[in-house]
């Protein structure tokens, strides 16, 4: 199993969210994030003042898949939140020891 | 008695209330970190309440006794001798205290924009109550009730001066005494909520018809036209400003707008009873340029850090204003004519004059007020307080509880 974390621009999940559906993936976690990479903030202008904007908001995804199914859905998030312009954000991949699911106690591939 | 005159002023008066709560309160509110929302609303809602009362007890008889030609004296204290018949002008003498009371609550909470971040409350609270006995009061008395300042012919109809020039210069004071919020000027937060700004304003900007039309004391033409120039010259500050924002930065920005806006307001407010549709368009085009090009000075040259722009809004456009209407005060420039034996030149010099005299009274008295009430009261908040916001130091709440 492994554990996808997805940073994209707040305005994709929904095109992520249909990207993955299409390619199986059933549930996710979807979260408010603030942060920068080589985008490097913004600037922002307010009564000619200028003020430096470090941190950008961005939506964090995070799921769990089997196996077979990473390179699919990584692919999914990368072709769905692709906008071709700095700030697209990063797809992280790590290694899921277990999983458990709440209401039955399965555990491993069935209870993702 | 005059039912009309009354009618208006009664309405003029719950608008000018309403330009304070909530309008100025959310201009402010929207500008600054969503930590300090809280402590910026609660700062005009105190003022409002205790100016109230201090109006009530004292200042009002200082603003508008019989008194003598620099103050009213204590023969109105507690509004001893006003009742049910007490009659101003045209109107109950009740409804003039109140009217006159909305104009003492905005006053200081103007000066709100100057320490927003880093100050203590109770020493908001102190300094605004003894600044309305001992600076603001003593000024309206010297414009408005009869006081030296009248006597040589001042042109203030709404308050260019006795507001504008108090508030803002005493708020240069205060920003200099109180000293730069930390990472002032490249590493602070920007505005946390512009929307409510807008809306803010938008609540001035209807409000100020009370406050410029109503200041006529009457429902007349004088009240009509104040009206009308007041209008039009917010209109064309909104237009000046933003021009200069597109010229320097290609981009019109709301905030900027609203701000040019309350300058365009602030500028024709001394001349609103005296100048035409004319006066009120040139007066607005100026002070949207005027104070933009202040803010900037202020800013970023000055590197003081009157956060909210009191000084160069409000004191700039304030004086500014109060200098054009010299001009256009002329009957040939659209305006209802200079006083008997006064032309353009004289009346200059008087509105030099008292501009003069009460930013010299109100810097100095604010440093003094301010240099006292520090032996007794916590002015700046230490460092964590304001890394974390006033909200919850100060107040024990919290504006967004998402954060």
């Amino acid at each position: 199993m492994k554990f996808i974390i997805a940073i994209i621009k707040p305005h994709k999940l929904d095109d992520v969210r249909e990207a993955l559906a299409g390619v199986g993936i059933e549930g996710m976690t979807a979260s408010e994030v603030k942060g920068y990479g080589r985008q490097k903030g913004q600037t922002e202008i307010y009564r000619g003042a200028e003020y430096q904007v470090s941190f950008i908001p961005k939506v964090k995804v995070e799921i769990a898949v089997d196996d077979s199914a990473v390179d699919a859905a990584v692919e999914a998030i990368r072709t769905s939140a692709n906008t071709e312009k700095i700030g697209d954000g990063k797809i992280f991949v790590l290694n899921l020891e277990s999983a458990v699911r709440v209401r039955t106690g399965e555990t491993g591939s069935a209870a993702l | 008695m005059n039912g009309a005159d009354t009618a208006w002023i009664l309405t003029s008066t719950a608008l000018v209330l309403f330009m304070t709560l909530p309008g100025l309160a959310l201009f402010y509110a929207g500008l600054v970190r969503a930590q300090n929302v809280l402590s910026v609303l609660m700062n005009c809602f105190a003022i409002a309440a205790t100016v109230s009362l201090i109006w009530f007890f004292a200042a009002y008889s200082i603003a508008f006794g019989d008194g003598n030609a620099w103050w009213g004296g204590f023969g109105k204290l507690f509004l001893s001798g006003v009742g049910f018949d007490s009659e101003a002008g045209t109107i109950p003498e009740s409804l003039f205290f109140m009217f006159q009371m909305t104009f003492a609550i905005i006053t200081p909470a103007l000066i709100v924009g100057a320490f927003v971040e880093r100050i203590h409350f109770g020493f908001v609270v102190a300094f605004s109550l003894i600044w309305v006995l001992i600076v603001y009061s003593p000024v309206v008395h010297w414009v408005w009730g009869g006081g030296f300042l009248a006597e040589m012919g001042l042109l203030d109809f709404a308050g260019g001066v006795v507001v504008h020039v108090t508030a803002g210069v005493s708020a240069l004071v205060l920003a200099i005494m109180l000293g730069r919020r930390r990472g002032f000027p490249h590493d602070i937060q920007p505005p946390h909520a512009p929307g409510l700004t807008m809306i803010g304003a938008s609540m001035l900007w209807v409000g100020w018809f009370g406050f410029n039309a109503g200041s006529a004391l009457a429902a007349d033409g004088a009240a009509g036209m104040a009206m009308t120039v007041t209008h039009i010259s917010a209109a064309a500050g909104t237009v000046a400003w933003s021009v200069m924002e597109l010229i320097r930065y290609r981009k019109a920005s709301l905030v900027g707008a609203v701000t040019g806006m309350v300058a365009g307001l602030a500028t024709i407010t001394p001349a609103s009873g005296s100048v035409g549709p004319i006066g009120g368009l040139v007066l607005g085009l100026a002070g949207g340029v005027v104070c933009y090009t202040v803010t900037q000075f202020v800013k970023q040259r000055l590197k003081i850090d009157d956060s909210l722009d009191v000084f160069a809004v409000h004191g700039i456009g304030g004086a500014l204003g109060t200098i054009l209407v010299s001009f256009f005060v002329a009957t040939s420039l659209g305006g209802n004519g200079f006083a008997d034996g006064m032309d353009t030149g004289s009346q200059l010099g008087v509105q030099l004059t008292g501009i003069a005299i009460v930013a010299v009274w109100s810097a100095v008295l604010t440093f003094v007020i301010a240099t006292v009430l520090k032996m007794f009261f916590k002015f700046r908040v230490d460092e964590d307080t304001e890394a974390q916001g006033l909200d919850l130091a100060m107040h024990g709440e919290r504006g967004y509880h998402n954060m």
